[in-house]
């Protein structure tokens, strides 16, 4: 029969299995949610009143680089990656993910690349300051001593992210349970396998991208250099054809889960499976011919603009598509509201208010006034906080109890959920209209006019920050003494995961379940 | 025979998808940028103006003149003092026009410069051609030297009835560094 876990440090360093992996993922990638949340804080704390008060200029440009990069490489896309790792072999009745040693190397490149990365504020002359989206010249003429080990940081992120995307490609398309047809995969396992796909095709760009800087900066080659006869637009290009995909690499895992929980707590099937699936496909596919919508102020042709403007706006069709499906799942459904569902609820709203202030983005001549604003900060953030972390978050409540065994106190996920709804709210919403009334983004003071909504917003961050220590709290007091939870965990729901005892036992599905 | 992909599905689809993302990287490298250009040249994007220009005979058009300013910057930390002769000229189109620069290194140090233009309306920029330019190469000036910087420009006679003005823009670029060993190579600008 199986054995179990190795005693020890051992077990976590040498570990193939993919339930100890997908733990040590989501832990890290908790970590990393907490420390670019201390850096969003700064941030906030500088930007509370006008003046310069906390930090010097140089310094909160590097704390809103360190908050994009941590957020993005560090939070965000290794939690959705954990929950692959966990989820997608339970899903699909698999005994592990199809390359565990591999596995393994993808987690254990990560802490390196990362400690490179925020060693660099030790440095002299400072960590990165260019932004997250490291425009050239700003990333290489001018940049810092330190976007050398960035740029090694980068490449480390994305070896990790594309031997983790060829690992659960070749895990859904090979090792699913005898039956389960690709049409019968949980959305969840489908939204993966499209995600991964789009990591495979784009961190190899950002992995370009960087490898230019760094022959620009130290080859004496000239890709981003005018005086060589080289242009800082093609940086533009080049990042966001990597960094378009990117976003969607972001939310469509997202989708996947809210798509998995809502219609366990409204009591029904999910509405438009097949329609789902295409939608996700479509958007995958859109992702592709629409980065330059991020620079529409560069001085393209008009034919570019139009172009740009309206492929953005077609993606509204599939995310449309989505939202009524959500929607329609939960109509006339038996819904309850444990925490799981209210932030996937929240995810439907909030998310649908980040894709409307989006598509006010993507009118080419409107863009004009909103480029390089607030009103940009605040739309990603409302398709990114309630996109990606909530359903990050919805995913943990939803599946912490088959994890560990262990329920939380739905008294303490509601008042989390509270917190943070209401922090996120506080803090994002007043940034559309201090960006529609011209307050540029990555700036350390600013006129007095913005003050008010200024400090609403601040105010709001640190309640949503201390909403996530809340979380850290309940994470860890389920897994010491929540009380033991039923291996179905919840009303009917549907999955293969729920098969299986609670806690999930170190092996599952050894022999291939059937599938009907 | 051998077969060309292993047996266990698995190693056969990490070795597709393992080609795919080094496929991806060889395109970001190699043919994005390459790509790009290209696309300016035919776009006219950037205002890029193309290389040196074989003149071939043709009428001057006498019945439309085109106003030609010129501007000049140097880029950040560029001590030269640079700048054209004149501002503005008016010129027909098919009209070969000689203007000049005027560059004075005012430091105590032997420099190279590289000038890069950059013309707006973008449109215009495939009917401006340039026979002869100083930015088609770097330019020494020793310590406290100066130099006439001569560009020979023809407009085409096709260029669209709507172009008025043109407005052509060099920025200068300190490449002391970047060209120390003397090596002084043509760029195509």
């Amino acid at each position: 029969m199986a054995h179990g876990p190795a005693k020890g440090i051992a077990r976590w360093l040498y570990t193939t299995n993919h339930k100890d992996i997908g733990s040590m993922y989501l832990w890290f990638s908790f970590a990393m949610f907490l420390l670019g949340g201390v850096f969003a804080l700064v941030i906030r704390a500088e930007l509370f009143q006008p003046g310069l008060q906390i930090v010097d200029p140089n310094f909160f440009n590097q704390m809103t680089t360190m908050h994009g990069l941590v957020m993005v490489f560090g939070a965000v896309m290794p939690a959705f990656v954990g929950l692959a790792n966990w989820m997608v072999p339970m899903m699909i009745g698999a005994p592990d993910m199809a390359l565990p040693r591999m596995n393994n190397w993808s987690f254990w490149i990560l802490p390196f690349a990362f400690a490179m990365l925020t060693s660099t504020l030790f440095m002299e002359g400072g960590a990165p300051n260019f932004g997250w989206t490291f425009y050239a010249p700003l990333s290489t003429t001018y940049a810092p001593p330190s976007v050398t080990f960035f740029i090694f940081a980068i490449h480390i992120m994305g070896a990790s992210s594309i031997m983790g995307a060829i690992n659960i490609i070749a895990t859904i398309l090979n090792m699913r349970a005898p039956g389960m047809t690709l049409m019968k995969m949980p959305l969840f396992v489908w939204t993966w396998l499209i995600t991964a796909y789009l990591l495979i095709a784009v961190m190899p760009v950002l992995a370009g991208v960087v490898t230019m800087m760094l022959m620009d900066i130290h080859f004496g080659t000239s890709f981003f250099n005018a005086a060589g006869g080289g242009d800082p637009v093609l940086f533009q290009h080049i990042f966001w054809f990597f960094g378009h995909p990117e976003v969607y690499i972001m939310i469509l895992p997202a989708f996947g889960i809210v798509s998995a929980i809502i219609p366990t707590f409204s009591r029904k099937p999910l509405f438009g499976y097949a329609s789902m699936v295409y939608a996700t496909a479509s958007i995958a596919f859109l992702s592709f011919i629409v980065w330059a919508h991020h620079m529409f102020t560069v001085g393209m042709p008009l034919a570019g603009e139009l172009f740009f403007m309206y492929a953005t706006m077609l993606i509204a069709v599939p995310t449309g598509v989505k939202v009524f499906n959500w929607t329609a799942t939960m109509f006339k459904g038996s819904l309850t509201f444990e925490t799981p569902m209210l932030f996937s609820i929240a995810f439907v709203i909030l998310f649908t208010i980040g894709g409307f202030s989006g598509l006010m983005l993507a009118i080419a001549p409107a863009d004009f006034q909103y480029h390089d604003t607030y009103f940009v900060v605040a739309h990603f953030h409302y398709v990114l906080v309630p996109g990606a972390i909530f359903s990050i978050t919805a995913a943990v409540y939803y599946w912490l109890p088959k994890w560990s065994g262990r329920m939380y106190s739905e008294v303490m996920g509601k008042t989390h959920f509270w917190l943070a709804f209401i922090g996120l709210n506080v803090t994002f919403f007043p940034m559309h209209f201090s960006g529609l009334a011209g307050m540029p983004r990555r700036i350390p003071d600013y006129h007095m006019m913005f003050a008010d909504w200024n400090m609403i917003s601040s105010i709001g961050a640190f309640l949503f920050g201390g909403a996530q220590v809340l979380f850290l709290y309940i994470v860890i007091s389920t897994i010491v003494s929540g009380r033991k939870a039923t291996d179905k965990v919840w009303e009917n729901p549907e999955g293969l995961e729920w098969t299986v005892p609670s806690p999930a036992p170190y092996h599952t599905f050894s022999t291939p379940p059937e599938v009907k | 025979m051998k077969r060309l992909m292993p047996d266990n599905p698995i190693h056969a689809i990490c070795l597709k998808l393992g080609a795919l993302g080094v496929g991806m990287f060889v395109f970001a490298i190699w043919v994005m940028p390459p790509m790009y250009d290209v696309f300016c040249e035919i776009t006219g994007l950037n205002g890029k103006t193309g290389g040196p220009y074989q003149a071939v005979s043709a009428e001057v058009d006498t019945s439309r003149t085109i106003t030609v300013q010129f501007v000049a910057t140097n880029n950040e930390g560029m001590p030269w003092q640079f700048a054209p002769e004149v501002r503005t000229v008016k010129v027909h189109p098919g009209e070969q026009k000689r203007i000049n620069y005027h560059a004075v290194n005012p430091t105590d140090r032997d420099m190279i410069g590289q000038a890069i233009p950059s013309l707006v309306p973008f449109k215009a920029a495939n009917y401006f051609h340039k026979t002869e330019c100083f930015c088609f190469e770097q330019q020494p000036l020793k310590a406290g030297e100066s130099a006439e910087l001569p560009m020979y420009f023809i407009i085409d006679q096709d260029i669209p009835e709507n172009i008025h003005t043109i407005t052509l823009s060099y920025a200068l670029f300190d490449v002391t560094e970047r060209y120390a060993d003397n090596k002084v190579t043509k760029v195509t600008q």
